[in-house]
């Protein structure tokens, strides 16, 4: 560590990736030089003595009040943005990086950002529910713009000309008039602070005075700027949160219980005395874990140590196979009020024909693809925590209450780390990692094995649903009845200390479980009645188990999505119609909303249709001749929004009728989040969300027996390879706001819509191809073949 | 502990290991490379992908002491500066998506194309087969080592 810097050595490595210049000054910017503040004094006026040191803490929270806190202009006239958000490789990063720079008026590559570090960065939350780009972006912007104003109102002072008369272009102020005279944002301000205090009840609303830009005056959103961080992924340079090190550091794995709710009867130290590096064995309550000095010998302890364990009295689930089953009889934990429109009993009776479906979906797995891991520093009587964690923040306070320490000693240092998608918003590997630095007094880096991962990560929950519709002798959907129950009791939440993995093992829990939901469907269909119930069981063992719900990419939206517009397709089917036609007709007799959400779903589905070059018939395909075709294809549809985001997508199979093999030649996804950031970085993002869901479709499914997970690997987990990739993905950005063009039009969220109605999709397009409906994902071969052999003959 | 010589990267490393330690673990923890990463310690993933005289190599699985050859690994594709060609296709298709598991395309790919400078189609789909990624990035992928096999072949023609 160097004692003439702010941060500690380890830090700055993490978190700024800055060249030497920029980072000295990004230093002075933050600390070295401060500027009081008072009313009627200009900002950037008088620079003052250094503040203390923050190596060695404590740190208390950034004031999002402040604008200092989110722009620093440096000396060499460029800038580096703070925000509390993270990027889970959707590009966000840099999308945050190009409103920013529009509304401050600074080429894109003149700024740097830096991300959810809890004692520099403002409390965002961190990542999750795809609302960084629609929320948390209009608060940068904000900040942006009042900067841009501030600087305006010194050049003002400096050129001795009002404000109307001033343009600024690439953090240049110059007079409208004679161009030549003109002053940097360095010469303003650089190095110094703002000391502008901004207002707002909540860091959402921080704001200036100054107004965002008008749509139309916006020159970096909307370009398909490339990812800054892609180079550094690429030839080895980025340092990951996994690649943390620290002098003294030493390495820890996890010993966990090899069945659910068991009770540690004894363990055996000296059956690891032998292995090399070794250091001790940490035990609290259920929790296991052992520290060695180097990574492969503590793989090797964790592997090596003697625990013997006590069965708990009953199974504490039924197997994977008797799920369903026990679901259906299962005494609900909670059950919501029904929700009916009109009268669909009636409605029910009256009806020319009634379709009645039931469909499952098992758990599944985040899975990814870099188990979890973090760096837990115990310097100083401090704890700062390298992690990749998506919500830094809640990890910084989650690990403060589990180690009642008080927060302003504890940091979360956030790096880049495999996907996320929920399952660091619970980072047991954090709270491990602080847990066992503090009782070393020494450096811990924690990563969990592969068993590990896929065995007790967090889950989506499993559903089944029943679903009831009428018909009229139009063939219109007059009634319909949906029926959903998840698994869900107990959902784990966002690194809260008495639910995330450790905290159950030790002993601990929550007053009361999170009672968990289950979800209804998110289309605009005009369904005149309609009868919605809901409810979530649990399983018998609450606790200790690795059947435990957390929020997985969009938590529920697939599973539903899936059930919901596979019966849709099922009532077109009933009903002879195309099942674009009879989508597009439910759509134009609903409502508009606020976010024109009828409009923008009627243009998403049409834009979907006309990309793919949808021939309107009924599914499924007449087969004829092809019967006898050893491939059978076919396509399918589902629309969904999430949120103010909408998509529609439609999938082109293949179904091999000899082996069950589904392939997924071409997926078309009409998609509109509103204003697009960054076009490409959109559809890379689109399609990989559709490509995840695709897994989930074809090869997902959490296996276990009565007392463990028993889909540990990707031999026994399998996920979507290279092979499965389909030949063609097109990806239309549509916007079906009654006006585009109109100033302030809004930028939704992307990370999760396309992801949800690819699994109806999957399975509209196998009935198209083959006239088997399947009614529980995923779609491997031998349920498929199955499927084909009891129904084609 | 015992004294292992490797060749790495075009440099002579040597290290004090145990001579059962998984390669992996010496690249990362002793020599400082963190291309290759810790995906699944059981060869299935490809995430510590590396290449040891031409071939692709799960170093997860591979004891330091069973290594013969010249070892490549990510950081060593570059050549005096210049991305390899890979790596640029990677960059011009922006490929990754959180790009944990990105080593293990690109090094996959690298073996591929260094066998088979102009494969099909479904000769990279098969290549890259075990070359697992949870972003799902494989599309983007897949037409990454497209683009850099037509930009090797611009470059052949060109000499």
């Amino acid at each position: 560590m160097s004692n003439n810097l702010q941060l500690p050595k380890a830090v700055e490595d993490a978190v700024l990736g800055l060249d030497q210049a920029s980072r000295r000054s990004f230093l002075k910017a933050s600390g070295a030089l401060v500027i009081t503040l008072s009313v009627g004094i200009l900002p950037g006026a008088n620079a003052l003595a250094a503040e203390p040191s923050a190596a060695t803490g404590p740190y208390p929270d950034p004031d999002f009040l402040k604008l200092d806190t989110w722009i620093v202009i440096h000396p060499d006239n460029t800038a580096t943005f703070f925000v509390g958000k993270t990027d889970g490789g959707q590009g966000t990063g840099t999308a945050y990086r190009q409103m920013m720079c529009d509304e401050l008026d600074i080429a894109y590559d003149k700024t740097k950002l830096i991300m959810g570090c809890t004692d520099i960065t403002p409390d965002q939350g961190g990542s999750g529910g795809s609302d960084g780009v629609e929320r948390d972006g209009q608060t940068m912007r904000r900040v942006a713009a009042e900067a841009r104003r501030v600087l305006l109102e010194l050049g003002s002072q400096h050129l001795g000309a009002p404000v109307e008369m001033l343009a600024v272009a690439n953090a240049t102020i110059a007079l409208k008039s004679d161009p030549a005279k003109k002053v940097t944002y360095a010469e303003l301000i650089g190095g110094k602070r703002f000391n502008v205090a901004l207002t707002g009840r909540n860091v959402d609303a921080a704001t200036g005075t100054a107004a965002v830009k008008p749509v139309g005056e916006l020159r970096v959103v909307g370009q398909s700027l490339k990812r800054y961080d892609i180079p550094t992924k690429v030839d080895g340079s980025l340092k990951w949160a996994v690649d943390m090190k620290l002098p003294r550091m030493v390495h820890a794995r996890n010993v966990r219980p090899p069945f659910a709710g068991a009770t540690l009867q004894r363990i055996d130290e000296s059956s690891v005395a032998d292995v090399p590096g070794f250091i001790r064995v940490v035990n609290r309550g259920n929790y296991v874990a052992v520290i060695c000095e180097r990574e492969e010998q503590a793989i090797r302890a964790a592997r090596q140590l003697k625990v013997e364990w006590k069965r708990p009295a009953a199974a504490p689930f039924p197997a994977s196979s008797e799920l369903f089953a026990y679901m259906r009889r299962a005494t609900p934990t909670s059950t919501s009020e029904p929700q009916i429109q009109g009268d669909p009993a009636t409605a029910l009776a009256g009806a020319k024909r009634v379709v009645e479906a039931e469909y499952e979906v098992p758990f599944q797995g985040h899975t990814a693809i870099g188990p979890a891991h973090a760096l837990a520093d115990p310097a100083d009587g401090q704890m700062t925590i390298y992690s990749n964690d998506m919500k830094a923040y809640g990890l910084r306070d989650g690990v403060a209450k589990f180690l009642d320490m008080p927060r302003e000693k504890v940091r979360v240092v956030y790096m880049d780390g495999p996907q996320v998608y929920g399952r660091t918003a619970a980072d047991d590997a954090g709270f491990e990692a602080a847990f066992l630095a503090k009782e070393l007094g020494r450096p811990v880096r924690v990563q969990w094995m592969r068993d590990e991962e896929t065995a007790w990560d967090t889950k989506g929950p499993p559903y089944v649903y029943k679903l009831r519709g009428g018909l009229d002798d139009q063939g219109k959907v007059v009634a319909l009845e949906y029926d959903a129950c998840a698994v869900d009791h107990a959902h784990v939440g966002y690194n809260e200390p008495d639910t995330v993995l450790i905290a159950q093992l030790m002993g601990r829990r929550p007053a009361r479980p999170a009672s968990g939901a289950a979800a209804t469907p998110s289309v605009m269909y005009a369904i005149a009645n309609r009868r919605t119930t809901t409810r979530v069981v649990g399983l018998p063992m609450t606790w200790e188990t690795p059947l435990r719900t957390g929020n997985l990419r969009d938590p529920n939206g697939p599973q539903v999505t899936f059930a919901f517009e596979s019966f849709i397709d099922e009532l077109a089917a009933a009903a002879k119609a195309d099942p674009v036609q009879f989508r597009l007709d439910m759509l134009e007799q609903a409502k508009e909303d606020g976010v024109f959400r009828k409009s923008r779903s009627l243009a998403a589905v049409r834009a979907a249709a006309k990309t793919y070059g949808w021939d309107t018939r009924p599914s499924p395909r007449p087969r004829g001749d092809a019967l006898r075709d050893k491939v059978l294809s076919g396509r399918g549809i589902a629309y969904t929004y999430r949120s103010n985001t909408i998509a529609a997508v439609i999938a082109d199979v293949e179904v091999n009728r000899e082996t069950g093999h589904v392939w997924t030649k071409r997926l078309v996804c009409a998609h509109d989040c509103g204003l697009a950031i960054n076009p490409e970085g959109l559809r890379h993002t689109v399609e990989c969300g559709m490509l995840h869901a695709l897994s989930r479709a074809l090869w997902e499914e959490v296996q276990f027996d009565n007392e463990k997970v028993t889909s540990v690997d990707w031999a026994s987990h399998p996920t979507l390879r290279h092979s499965d990739t389909p030949e063609t993905i097109d990806v239309v950005l549509v916007n079906g706001d009654p006006n585009p063009n109109r100033p302030d039009l809004p930028h939704y969220g992307a990370g999760e819509t396309s992801h949800k109605p690819v699994i109806a999709a999957v399975a509209n397009a196998i009935y198209d191809a083959t006239g088997v409906r399947l009614r529980r994902p995923p779609f491997r071969s031998e349920r498929v073949l199955a499927a084909l052999k009891a129904t084609i003959t | 502990m015992s004294n292992v010589k490797l060749h790495v990267n075009g440099a002579i490393r040597e290290v004090d290991v145990d001579p059962s330690t998984p390669l992996l673990y010496v690249l990362r923890n002793d020599l400082d490379l963190h291309g290759p990463r810790f995906g699944c310690g059981v060869g299935q993933c490809s995430v510590c992908t590396v290449i040891i005289d031409g071939a692709a190599v799960r170093s997860c699985v591979m004891p330091v002491s069973a290594v013969r050859g010249e070892i490549t690994t990510l950081e060593g594709l570059a050549k005096n500066g210049k991305l390899h060609p890979l790596q640029q296709a990677w960059i011009e298709e922006q490929a990754a998506q959180c790009g944990y598991c990105q080593n293990g395309q690109i090094m996959t790919a690298k073996a591929l194309l260094d066998k088979n400078p102009n494969p099909s189609d479904a000769e990279i789909r098969a290549a890259m087969d075990g070359a697992l990624c949870r972003c799902m990035t494989y599309y983007r992928v897949q037409a990454a080592i497209k683009r850099a096999v037509r930009g090797t072949k611009v470059a052949g023609e060109a000499r």
